[in-house]
């Protein structure tokens, strides 16, 4: 049976989308771009970087797009001097919660937290430090997993699980404590699960995944060989 | 025309935003007509002088020789500039802020040295608990991140304070 379809408006425009979409989804369909950290094309929605939020009117909270259904009769802003501000505090939160020091990371110049900052316009933030002690995991004869360059937007977890059917990603603890973990907390190099495909270092947004040998500026993620297969194996995105 | 006193200040930094400024080419020829370089490690001041219009700073926070110094200049600057990465964010110098200042002197100047083994006390200046961006001491006018950022930067931020326009609006930025 073919899926519904239902009207909403972006941004004031009328479009005509898919009932179960998603507003990111319906968005995307017809061209509208609404900013994104977690979202990865063909993974599952989990709106944990805040970076999507939307207005919807006739309520006064915002919605993460990528977790919020459309319904008919929608009307959705997608920019506003709201918008922005919240947007700028999820991307400052995220740069102020671990080390990112951009200026010695191999994916500087290449990384989606550092990108998103500058296209915000932060050029510094508003809150302390929090300079924390976090490990780096070395034990992956072809990859590295740096604790400080982590957003937690668990792509890696979701393209381990869902594309690569090998689940070897896991978060543990809660909050400021919430770290990935390989294999029941096992050191990456251990993990009999890791089948070394690399999709989780290629969807990873920062240089908190990146494979070894590379210096500074020199990791250079290949996202679209992660959605490209999602597409090529017919995944609903 | 009266000419506008700026100053540069190097904290715990590597340089490279002052090798970034000094990059400017001609630029420095103009600049040079409008401006008084009053304090720096390009001029030979002593002391950071009264009434001075901008100041740039690269570099952290480190110590307390640091802590003093920015203390004096926001008293005496209009402007003041955090210059690179090191002064907006910490960066490069903020790495070691997990480690306690005595453990780390004692893994570079005992465990580290091949001779003259021990931790330097005399006329160098203690080391604050972490190294941390400048806005976290004082109040900060502008941010300028980058490492270095890039000249052109520099000069349009200093240009346009010199025709008077604030030019924190639309800045482009970027870390690293």
């Amino acid at each position: 049976m073919p899926q519904k379809k239902i009207s909403i408006r972006i941004d004031g425009e009328l479009i005509s989308a898919l009932e179960g979409q998603t507003i990111l989804q319906a968005a995307k369909a017809n061209g509208k771009y609404i900013p994104t950290l977690c979202d990865l094309d063909g993974l599952t929605s989990v709106g944990a970087c805040r970076i999507c939020l939307v207005e919807v009117s006739g309520s006064e909270r915002l919605f993460p797009a990528c977790t919020t259904p459309i319904q008919e009769g929608m009307s959705v802003t997608t920019n506003s001097p709201k918008l922005t501000r919240y947007r700028r505090i999820s991307v400052e939160l995220l740069l102020i919660e671990r080390n990112h020091v951009c200026a010695v990371c191999v994916s500087n110049g290449h990384c989606e937290l550092q990108t998103m900052a500058s296209a915000l316009g932060i050029g510094t933030v508003g809150l302390a430090y929090n300079f924390p002690k976090l490990s780096i995991d070395m034990s992956h004869p072809r990859f590295v997993l740096d604790h400080n360059r982590c957003i937690l937007c668990t792509r890696c977890v979701r393209v381990c699980a869902e594309l690569e059917g090998a689940h070897m990603w896991e978060l543990t603890s809660r909050g400021i404590h919430a770290r990935i973990v390989s294999e029941m907390n096992e050191q990456w190099g251990k993990a009999t699960s890791c089948t070394s495909c690399g999709k989780c270092v290629h969807a990873c947004p920062t240089g908190a995944l990146a494979e070894k040998g590379w210096a500074v500026e020199e990791m250079v993620k290949k996202i679209d060989a992660v959605t490209s297969l999602v597409h090529r194996r017919g995944a609903q995105v | 025309m009266k000419k506008v006193k700026v100053a540069t200040v190097w904290l715990d930094g590597c340089s490279g935003c002052h090798m970034s400024l000094l990059d400017m080419d001609a630029a420095i020829i103009s600049l040079g007509r409008k401006i008084d370089l009053v304090y720096g490690p390009l001029v030979d001041a002593q002391e950071f002088p009264e009434d001075v219009d901008v100041t740039l700073v690269e570099g952290a926070v480190s110590s307390q020789d640091d802590l003093n110094k920015v203390q004096k200049i926001r008293q005496r600057t209009n402007i003041l500039i955090s210059l690179g990465d090191c002064a907006v964010t910490g960066n490069v110098p903020a790495m070691r802020n997990s480690i306690p200042v005595q453990k780390l002197l004692q893994r570079i100047y005992v465990d580290g040295a091949d001779e003259k083994k021990g931790v330097p006390s005399e006329r160098v200046p203690a080391l604050l608990k972490q190294a941390r961006p400048l806005r976290e001491f004082v109040k900060v006018d502008i941010c300028l991140p980058g490492c270095p950022p890039p000249s052109k930067t520099i000069v349009g931020v200093i240009n346009d304070l010199l025709d008077g326009k604030k030019p924190n609006g639309n800045l482009k930025v970027k870390f690293g």
